[in-house]
């Protein structure tokens, strides 16, 4: 091997030394707060209180923690179930009120079209932050304060803008032909869109839902506004009570579980539908 | 604006089956009805509400513009919007500091590096409510991780207690707020660096740029449109915050960590003066136009000179 060779091939060697010292160095800053925290939250009573140095259990895995967390409101099951309901409720009326005005964007004509389409759009441009007063009214006045049926419509009408989008494209990109062909074999309306063309846009249906569970899940401010009793406390709302403590003492050790529970589910749908919620985050960024 | 449009032009001209009249209107309905209800409706409303007087409970009476009047002599007003002002600068920055970086280390392909895109990118995905949690305990003084840590690291004479005095509870704020947001606007920097014809950079190379001068002379103009995208995304986005000051600092110390939503919610939700947190509402609003106007315009200007 000649020196010049080896020159090379020490400097492309340290080159991928370096580059992998950088690449593990920020993936151990961006990672290592959700160890600490998962790690720390099986630390016993007698542990929780203490730094998580180290961040393992030293003595003996235990869920304490989560049992703690379970004596704040109406218990954790209730809670992560509230959650749930209004994540899930949020996923499935935006897929079907998105994906029916997708298709009616994309393939019908009718009267002020373009400018019902921008209005929907528009909303993005007024931060729900402003509105939050006549929402609580409003609600009120519908007989839906502090209900997470309530609290669903809200979040749904959020996620319009970027699901009426989404499904629009995904519908205009859905060949006519095919369309035509469903029409002479008999289909029609309804049972055309449910059997014919839903299968053909199920990635855009994958992202909207995506977005809206993920969106629904983590909204803090408007369940704080919007939800007055205990029982029906989304986990970020429980969280505060924990958060404030009782008595003037915080239990870290339920802090630590409930962040948990509160984590471990959007980091799971993330990784497990990462190409839908990438793409959707492109079509949203470059709109 | 680079969307690829697939928006198929009819190619028949028949257009026997593009349907007109009003069976179209069924379909949107639904998304018509939950947008008039809960956003054309809210907002009308609040301009209403913001010419009254409000409480929760007993009726409102018509005060006109006084609310309006109101604000202006309200310093706590000026002070969460200073605030909130500096926030956002620092927060941007630090954004910015970190994210650009980040996206010029994962561009190319090489072994690992979706990996390491995805561990950072990870942080957007949870709540900022989660977040923040998280980082509340890792800020305390007793049962958290950074203070126990400095002083076993000599760093600091014994524990620093970091959400005690202004400086360093801001600090931990803005290292948390980068820590889950900087994965965001490292993507959206990366599909503007992506969009660079790989020839260009190598002209430039072969014509004796530097690499510094590369970057200057080529990628930066280039990028001109992500980043005016990811700068007004973290703008709005940091004016608008709330959660972070609520549950780490609760208005932060000597309450000298209101922001202006935080101050809103505090009128309207705490005192219960529904018209006046109405009127400023309406403020945040227009100041949040007036900024959009400003960004979109100076993104204009700069388009011109090419």
């Amino acid at each position: 091997m000649s020196p010049h060779r080896k020159a090379r091939t020490y400097k492309a060697l340290w080159n991928r030394i370096s580059y992998h010292g950088v690449g593990i160095g920020t993936a151990f800053f961006f990672l290592a707060p959700f160890l600490v925290g998962v790690m720390a939250s099986f630390r016993s009573n007698s542990e929780s209180g203490r730094p998580p140095l180290p961040p393992w259990p030293t003595t003996g895995f235990s869920i304490d923690a989560y049992r703690t967390l379970d004596g704040f409101g109406s218990g954790i099951w209730q809670h992560t179930v509230n959650s749930l309901i209004v994540s899930l409720g949020t996923v499935v009326l935006t897929v079907i009120v998105s994906v029916l005005a997708g298709y009616g964007f994309s393939r019908y004509r009718f009267p002020l079209k373009n400018v019902l389409f921008v209005l929907i759009i528009a909303t993005l441009m007024i931060p729900f932050q402003s509105i939050l007063t006549p929402l609580f009214i409003i609600l009120a006045k519908l007989g839906l304060n502090n209900s997470l049926f309530g609290l669903t419509l809200i979040y749904v009408t959020l996620q319009l803008p970027f699901s009426v989008f989404m499904m629009r494209n995904a519908f205009d990109a859905v060949p006519k032909e095919i369309e035509e062909a469903a029409r002479i074999d008999g289909a029609r309306d309804l049972r055309l869109l449910v059997r014919v063309l839903l299968p053909l846009v199920m990635p855009g249906v994958a992202t909207v839902s995506i977005f809206a569970f993920l969106n629904a899940w983590n909204e803090f401010l408007a369940a704080l506004v919007l939800l007055s009793s205990n029982e029906n406390y989304t986990l970020p709302v429980l969280m505060t009570a924990v958060r404030a403590g009782r008595l003037g003492a915080i239990n870290w050790g339920a802090v630590q579980a409930g962040v948990t529970v509160m984590v471990v589910p959007c980091l799971f749908v993330f990784l497990l539908l990462q190409r839908y919620y990438m793409r959707g985050l492109m079509a949203g960024a470059v709109k | 604006m680079t969307m690829p449009v697939i928006a198929s032009k009819p190619r028949d001209q028949r257009r026997r089956r593009r349907k007109t009249g009003w069976s179209g209107l069924l379909y949107i309905a639904p998304a018509m009805a939950l947008v008039t209800m809960f956003f054309v409706i809210p907002v009308l409303f609040t301009v209403w509400m913001s010419l009254h007087r409000w409480p929760l409970l007993g009726s409102p009476s018509w005060i006109g513009l006084r609310n309006y009047t109101r604000i202006f002599a309200d310093a706590r007003f000026f002070t969460a919007l200073g605030f909130t002002a500096h926030y956002t600068v620092i927060v941007t920055i630090a954004i910015f500091a970190v994210a650009f970086p980040l996206a010029l280390f994962v561009e190319k392909p090489r072994p690992l590096v979706s990996t390491y895109r995805t561990i950072i990118f990870l942080p957007v995905v949870v709540g900022l409510a989660s977040a923040s949690l998280l980082w509340v305990w890792l800020g305390n003084v007793d049962s958290g991780l950074f203070s126990p840590l400095f002083e076993m690291l000599g760093l600091t004479q014994g524990r620093l207690n970091l959400f005690a005095t202004f400086d360093t509870a801001f600090l931990t704020i803005i290292v948390m707020v980068v820590w889950k947001i900087a994965g965001f606007t490292m993507v959206i920097l990366l599909t503007g660096l992506q969009a660079i014809p790989a020839e260009l950079t190598e002209a430039a190379r072969i014509d004796g740029a530097r690499r510094w001068q590369r970057f200057r002379h080529l990628t930066l103009p280039l990028m001109r449109k992500t980043l005016a995208l990811a700068l007004i995304l973290s703008i709005t986005g940091s004016i608008l915050a709330f959660d972070q000051f609520y549950i780490m600092t609760s208005g932060g110390p000597q309450n000298r960590m209101i922001s202006v939503v935080y101050y809103i919610f505090n009128q309207s939700f705490v005192s219960f003066n529904l018209g006046y947190g109405a009127a400023l509402s309406i403020a945040l609003l227009a100041i949040l136009v007036v900024i959009s106007i400003v960004q979109l315009w100076l993104l204009k200007v700069g388009e011109e000179p090419r």
